[in-house]
């Protein structure tokens, strides 16, 4: 046991030895100078494609770094946007099956009405460019064995992950009766329109119901307007029988849970939800309560106290050098919240970013990497 | 509280209107920060990488241009033109790595990007002296008590008398072979300055409580001198090996302390350069130092204002501007040490012109002039004396007329 550990050091400092050639870098920072995408230390993708499925979603063909893992239909991946230089971080469900054979994978992305990161990855981003990528996550997936029966419901880009798992079934050649319900607010407006309806054509056991919020001649039947219980009746009369998984806007998905949960089918519904939690809105002139996350302490902050001596009353030494916001020392990463430079006033809620601590203080909760 | 404690004549209202001047200024750029910005650093960064390793694959090349592989053109002139080329691009990488992106990302210059890859919490520097302990002595200590005797470590380095406000001690006699010596293994100093072992010897602290940083510093060393005087000169001399054994090509050892010698001069070069264009930034001409009790109770508009009388700029093109990080731009970079450096030079015009406004000097000089000014501070002041040097007089007897009248 002792000499295998011995062995294992060995050899992992053997195996550490070119990294001391490339020392304080890694020979992954010289080998992404050739191609990003060989970069060990970052995932990276490349954008080969962009195609417009309406006037306002875009797909991006992106191919992934070598340490890329296939993804599982309906996961999600995340990926770094530069925004204004900075990098934000935004989740999409990869659209297409995981059975693709040229490495590559594509998500599909509706740019939002201030949106600033959907925007530059519909609008900006060019083929040829680099983006930093996660490794595909989420429990939203088919289960193994196939259910003889599905149900999809899906809401405006809501769609893709049952895009994935449709072009999964179909390359596996194990679709089942399948009804898709499809929400969208006109037919202009259906993502993927083309793509359903050749499917519907050419596999009987796929049956696809479009159904339109806001049609241009008004609501005028079943087949239009939000999720109803009796649309769902009439559209798919045999749901009860069916494994169901639904995708889309929150209060799509809040009328679904509230239906199957009133008829005790819950057990049968699959939820995927892409729209953010609600959102911390910073209250001008109020703190909040602080969650020094490394030290599994709580307090209340208020809004002119620096968050350093908030923590330092706690009983903790963080590290801090100047006390007056020149040096960084007291750098502390901001997990979730926000906080309020005290010299300028200015809202920080980059998450995962590094937060001044001695000049800032709680601008409604937050967590800090305490 | 009394203006009197700064080597200026300006009121209170005046100096509280400097900073919000400045705060203004710092906050425009903070709001501009941008694509642009993020795409600068981000080719620096890729250009120095490039530069870096082809240094070094011309340093391997010239080592076949060695007279013993007996060649047409193997021949001296050749070998060495071609070896002294690939050593400047070396140093110049570390150049580059050390001034413009390493100095600036570990000023938290860059963490408003988000980008994990340049964070001031993680990059670690080609240089002898540790990320962490550069942070705390220069982030810290340098530039929160800039120029104030027995707070900023910077002055003179502890081992030099570059103002007259330094007591004179016969040690000081010898400083300008100290100071040679200081330029020669700059990296070095500066790593060991930060361990503070004369705190040690002061029994101020004991070597048990500096043991983590002395640890650190140590492996910092061994892997740099690992890197440059081991890995890649024998990685060049295994690949000779063949030719070698076929007794062919030249001695093994040459080899290896060619390479060794290459990467050697690389780093001097750096120490020289850096060690250049530092030492402009606030030892030149009539630059001001502060006591201690200048600086009590400083508030932030008075740090502004000690930060403008205790920097020197050098007179520069964008090639000096890019060769020093945006040194050359001291002053911008004092005020604000973690705006991205590529915005000092937009700054410049507008810190320079309202200086000017408020009659508070704005120390700057062709890097001629600057350097020459610190050449001439330091011999002088290895002897006695010296207090015409620096310190505009007027201002330092009013000054310490103020101090007096307070005691
Ligand atoms: S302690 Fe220096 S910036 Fe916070």
């Amino acid at each position: 046991m002792k000499a295998a550990l011995q062995k294992s050091s060995f050899l992992s400092r053997v195996a550490s030895i070119p990294r001391l050639f490339a020392y304080p870098l890694r020979i992954s920072n010289y080998l992404e100078l050739i191609n990003p995408l060989w970069s060990s230390h970052r995932l990276m993708a490349r954008v080969v494609k962009v195609w417009d499925e309406t006037k306002n979603a875009r797909t991006l063909t992106l191919r992934p770094g070598r340490h890329w893992k296939p993804h599982r239909a309906g996961q999600y991946v995340s990926i770094r946007i530069p925004v204004a230089g900075k990098l934000e971080t935004r989740y999409y469900t990869i659209s297409s099956p995981p059975e693709r054979t040229d490495g590559c994978f594509t998500i599909t992305v509706k740019a939002v009405e201030g949106g600033r990161g959907s925007h530059s990855l519909v609008r900006d981003l060019r083929v040829g460019a680099y983006l930093p990528i996660g490794l595909p996550d989420g429990d939203f997936v088919l289960p193994d064995p196939v259910p003889e029966k599905l149900l999809f419901i899906t809401g405006g880009i809501g769609i893709t992950p049952a895009m994935s798992m449709l072009g999964s079934l179909i390359a596996r050649k194990c679709l089942p009766d399948s009804v898709h319900l499809h929400y969208s607010p006109n037919e202009f407006e259906v993502v993927f329109d083309r793509q359903l309806k050749e499917m519907a054509r050419t596999h009987p056991q796929y049956r696809l119901a479009r159904v339109f919020t806001r049609p241009a001649d008004g609501i005028a039947s079943l087949n239009e307007g939000h999720f109803s219980p009796a649309q769902l009746d009439k559209l798919c009369p045999d749901w009860k029988d069916r494994e169901v998984f639904a995708c889309g806007p929150e209060t799509m998905l809040t009328a679904l849970t509230t239906h199957f949960e009133r008829t005790r089918m819950a057990a049968k519904l699959h939820l995927e939800r892409f729209g953010f939690g609600p959102l911390n809105v910073p209250v001008e002139g109020v703190g909040g309560h602080v969650r020094l996350v490394k030290s599994g302490l709580e307090v209340e902050a208020d809004a002119s106290t620096n968050l350093l001596r908030v923590a330092e009353q706690a009983g903790l030494k963080p590290k801090h050098g100047c006390r007056q916001g020149i040096c960084h020392t007291c750098n502390v990463r901001l997990i979730s919240g926000s906080v309020r430079d005290l010299r300028t006033g200015k809202i920080f809620d980059d998450l995962g970013g590094p937060v001044q601590i001695c000049v800032s203080a709680a601008a409604g909760n937050c967590e800090l990497d305490l | 509280m009394p203006t009197g404690r700064m080597p200026v004549k300006l009121t209170d209202a005046q100096i509280e209107e400097i900073g919000r001047e400045l705060d203004a200024m710092r906050h425009e750029v903070i709001e501009s920060r941008g694509d642009r910005d993020r795409r600068y650093i981000r080719n620096v960064i890729k250009s120095q990488r490039g530069l870096a390793l082809g240094g070094r694959v011309i340093i391997l090349a010239s080592i076949l241009f060695l007279p013993a592989w007996g060649h047409g053109l193997a021949t001296y002139t050749v070998f060495l033109s071609l070896l002294v080329f690939g050593a400047f691009c070396l140093g110049l990488a570390k150049i580059i790595e050390n001034m413009e992106i390493a100095h600036n990302v570990m000023h938290a210059q860059w963490d408003w990007m988000m980008d994990e890859d340049v964070q001031s919490a993680t990059w670690e520097w080609d240089n002898v002296c540790a990320s962490a302990e550069w942070k705390v002595s220069h982030n810290f200590k340098h530039h929160t008590w800039t120029n104030v005797l027995g707070k900023d470590p910077d002055v003179g380095y502890g081992m030099l008398r570059v103002s007259p406000e330094q007591r004179w001690k016969p040690y000081y006699l010898g400083q300008p072979i100290y100071a040679l010596i200081l330029a020669v293994f700059f990296e070095w100093a500066i790593a060991i300055q930060g361990l503070e072992l004369g705190r040690v010897f002061a029994g101020k602290t004991t070597l048990r409580q500096i043991r983590s940083q002395v640890v650190m510093t140590v492996k910092k060393m061994a892997a740099q001198i690992m890197k440059d005087y081991v890995l890649w000169p024998l990685l060049v001399v295994a690949l000779m090996i063949p030719f070698a054994f076929s007794g062919y090509g030249p001695a093994l050892l040459a080899v290896f302390l060619w390479v060794l010698a290459a990467n050697g001069a690389a780093n001097l070069f750096r120490n020289f350069w850096t060690y250049l264009i530092i030492f402009c930034g606030h030892f030149p001409g009539d630059v001001y130092v502060f006591t201690k009790k200048q600086v009590e109770d400083e508030t932030r508009a008075r740090w502004y204002v000690r930060q403008l009388l205790a920097s020197c700029n050098i007179r520069s093109g964008k090639f000096l501007n890019f060769l020093s990080g945006n040194l050359s731009h001291q002053i911008e970079h004092h005020l604000f040490p973690d705006l991205p450096s590529n915005r000092y030079q937009e700054l410049a015009p507008r810190v320079r012109a309202m200086a000017d406004r408020f009659e508070l000097p704005y120390n700057t000089g062709s890097l001629i002039r600057q350097f020459g000014s610190t050449v001439w501070k330091i011999l002088r002041l290895s002897f006695p004396g010296g207090a015409s040097l620096g310190m505009k007089w007027e201002f330092k007897t009013w000054n310490e007329q103020q101090e007096s009248t307070e005691s």
